[in-house]
């Protein structure tokens, strides 16, 4: 089972160490990561492995948003069922 | 692993473009909790709806969360209420009480089934409920009703319709103090769906699994935002643009459905093709109409425009879940709809012009605000003409109408949240008296010689 994290906004130092750190707090394994910066825009996104979870999925989401905000960045953890079910037929 | 761009373009339709699912509802039969005795057939009926439905809001926010979809309404549908309160000798309001203290135990924002079936007729208990009517929307505040007086296979029930006038007027004049905000919560229906997640006319049919899991969807700025990208397209383009993001919005209620129908133990019925606005900015069908090209919804070409939209929903809507069902069109509620309620001010949007969007689209005359010097004559004038495109064309249409008591056209009434509010809109003052007062049953229309 996987989830995608996106996270998006303004570039800043250590937005990739914060976001991977709180994974490995909750145990959630990352297993792919790509990012682009356009001018100042900084998205990222990250797919890792919540298999081994130690916190609901909902509340990883909860605090994923909340580090975001901290940061002044949206960061969103979504399942990734809702981009394959979208994007392929 | 899945393509940046398009994680980029599902974060955006979601936070942009006001993708959302608008209602998981799940449907409850009553069947099993007639008594004569009409306490303990409420005391069945708190505990059927809380025993089925005690995970459904808990459910539903777990689901919003992970998938990071809004999912905006958590809703509960039952058995038209007339076939359990037939057996009873009293009021049927107390079922109306219960249903609405069953909705607030569990959660839920609105809880449909308050509702009679008389298509062909009265039976036992239907014209004892729809009398209730007025009483039950005044003194609850989450049940919502609706009566189906007409089908393509029987005709309409003209006194059914003459009934029905009085009924919304009188369902308004007891609400006059909060906008007659009951008139909101009640439709008339002609080919009424069994298993439609739309409030107000959501109820589960007697043909329905014992509980299920319906799913509406929503998105009219995520097909806004797509068609903006193509200012110079051909209509054929824009009908598959249409397509290929309906596509996308009804694969999303697919995968709701089916999760949500999996953690609550419960079968998974369908998915409504819908287009449901909302007031909020950018959540607009008339926006995507004006889109397509035209100045303001109303003007010349509306009727085309809505329909092509409407067909084009429908055909990728279909292919992008395992069962369709529901009232599946584009609505035109007026006051739910920023577009609508600017072109209904300034005059382009009549209610002669909605009527003729009807004919093309789900589902009727839908949030309409009707001066309060409007007789329940006309009001059941306009049921019937409703009624009258539903019966030939073989689809469903609705009226849900609200007089404003005490007011007149040219004037507001406000509700506030998802109900939004409605400019009073002009009606037509000659009288239809006589045609409404002859009474009996619109025979069924011929199926051949279609013209």
């Amino acid at each position: 089972m996987k989830a995608v994290i996106s996270v998006i906004g303004k570039d800043a130092v250590g937005i990739l160490a914060k976001v991977s750190s709180m994974c490995a707090e909750y145990n959630a394994n990352v297993t792919d990561v790509s990012q682009s910066v356009l001018q100042d825009v900084f998205a990222m996104v990250m797919l890792v492995d919540i298999t081994k979870l130690s916190i609901p999925l909902a509340e990883l989401s909860d605090r994923m948003s909340a580090l975001g905000k901290s940061l002044g960045l949206s960061v969103y953890v979504m399942h990734e069922d809702i981009f394959n079910i979208m994007h392929k037929i | 692993m899945i393509n940046l761009s398009d994680i980029l373009e599902t974060i955006r339709m979601i936070q942009d473009e006001c993708l959302d699912i608008r209602t998981i509802t799940m449907g409850i039969s009553l069947l099993d909790c007639t008594d004569s005795d009409i306490d303990r057939a409420c005391e069945k009926v708190y505990k059927k709806i809380t025993s089925c439905a005690k995970d459904l809001v808990r459910v539903g926010e777990e689901i919003e969360k992970e998938y990071g979809i809004p999912i905006i309404n958590k809703r509960i549908s039952v058995t038209p209420i007339s076939m359990i309160s037939a057996a009873c000798k009293e009021s049927p309001v107390k079922f109306a009480l219960t249903m609405d203290r069953a909705a607030e135990a569990v959660g839920v924002n609105l809880i449909g089934g308050y509702s009679a079936l008389v298509q062909k007729g009265f039976s036992a208990g239907d014209r004892e409920l729809i009398e209730s009517i007025p009483e039950a929307l005044a003194k609850t505040s989450r049940v919502c009703s609706s009566v189906n007086i007409g089908s393509t296979k029987t005709g309409i029930n003209l006194d059914a319709c003459k009934l029905m006038g009085r009924i919304v007027r009188e369902t308004a004049e007891a609400t006059v103090d909060s906008d007659c905000f009951g008139a909101a919560k009640l439709v008339v229906f002609c080919n009424s769906v069994d298993d439609n997640p739309f409030m107000a006319g959501a109820y589960h049919g007697v043909g329905e699994p014992d509980c299920i899991i319906n799913v509406g969807v929503s998105g009219p700025g995520v097909v806004r935002a797509a068609l903006s990208k193509h200012p110079n397209a051909d209509i054929n383009e824009v009908c598959d643009i249409i397509k290929k993001t309906a596509y996308k919005i009804t694969r999303v209620g697919q995968l709701v459905g089916v999760t949500a129908s999996e953690r609550l133990g419960v079968p998974f019925g369908i998915v409504d093709l819908s287009l449901a606005p909302t007031p909020a900015v950018g959540d607009s069908v008339a926006h995507i109409l004006e889109e397509i090209g035209l100045e303001q919804c109303g003007a010349p070409g509306t009727t085309a425009c809505l329909a092509l939209l409407n067909d084009s929903v429908k055909k990728g809507g279909v292919m992008a879940c395992s069962s369709v069902g529901g009232l599946s069109g584009a609505f035109i509620p007026v006051s739910e709809d920023a577009g609508m309620i600017d072109d209904a001010r300034s005059g382009s949007l009549t209610i002669e012009k909605l009527e003729a969007m009807t004919a093309v689209c789900s589902v009727g005359l839908d949030m309409i605000a009707i001066p309060g010097d409007t007789t329940a004559d006309a009001i059941a004038g306009i049921i019937a003409d409703e009624a009258a495109i539903g019966m030939i064309n073989s689809k469903t249409t609705a009226v849900r109408v609200i007089p404003a008591i005490g007011k007149k056209d040219g004037e507001e009434l406000d509700w506030g949240g998802l109900f939004g509010h409605a400019p009073i809109m002009r009606v037509n003052k000659m009288s239809q008296s006589k045609f409404i007062n002859r009474g009996g049953q619109i025979p069924a229309p011929l199926h051949s010689l279609k013209n």
